[in-house]
């Protein structure tokens, strides 16, 4: 399922249009976007979580041809998923 | 930020009653589950993909007392960040 995919299931589950199931949804997503950016921190019951994580700069290589390079200080966005899907997708519940 | 967090950008921005929008965030993500628990990736350009992969069994060990442990087959919820993501991230 694709983002609008989304947007057309949504519609058709609370009798929204097109147009208003598509702000919902980037309201949804661009809001995730920006609290990940400003506080790295989102927690949806039932779903999961996000937190970013912050990497010091390192040196590293490429695998490919052995060169060093250096990697510059970075953050990364990571999902943990909540308990209950969690149980669900794997179908053991 | 909560889920409550979003509801109230819906309720602030959209035009929805506080009910109708807390009842459609949750709908997003009531979808969103269902389809991840039969087995479907959500794909959300400019955000990420959630995708389940399977995982065969293997063995494992409990860190506290180093017994041995099988680790059975099971299906896990990945989520891999887009680009435009990291980018905003590191922006």
């Amino acid at each position: 399922m694709n983002k609008s995919e989304l947007i057309e299931a949504l519609s058709q589950k609370e009798e929204l249009t097109e147009k208003l199931a598509m702000d919902v949804v980037n309201l949804v997503f661009n809001g995730f976007s920006e609290e990940l950016a400003k506080s790295g921190r989102i927690e949806i019951r039932g779903f999961g979580s996000f937190v970013v994580r912050e990497y010091d700069a390192y040196t590293g290589r490429n695998p490919k041809t052995g060169k060093s390079i250096k990697v510059s200080p970075k953050k990364l966005p990571f999902f943990k998923v909540g308990k209950e899907l969690k149980e669900r997708v794997d179908g053991r519940r | 930020m909560t889920k409550i967090d979003i509801i109230q950008d819906v309720y602030e921005n959209l035009g929805f009653s506080k009910k109708d929008s807390a009842k459609i965030v949750e709908s997003v993500f009531d979808i969103m589950k269902d389809k991840l628990a039969e087995g479907d990736k959500i794909k959300i350009s400019g955000f990420g993909n959630f995708s389940v992969k399977e995982k065969k069994s293997r063995r494992g060990r409990n860190p506290q007392t180093g017994e041995e442990i099988a680790i059975t087959a099971r299906k896990v919820l990945t989520f891999k960040s887009s680009q435009v993501l990291r980018r905003a991230l590191n922006g």
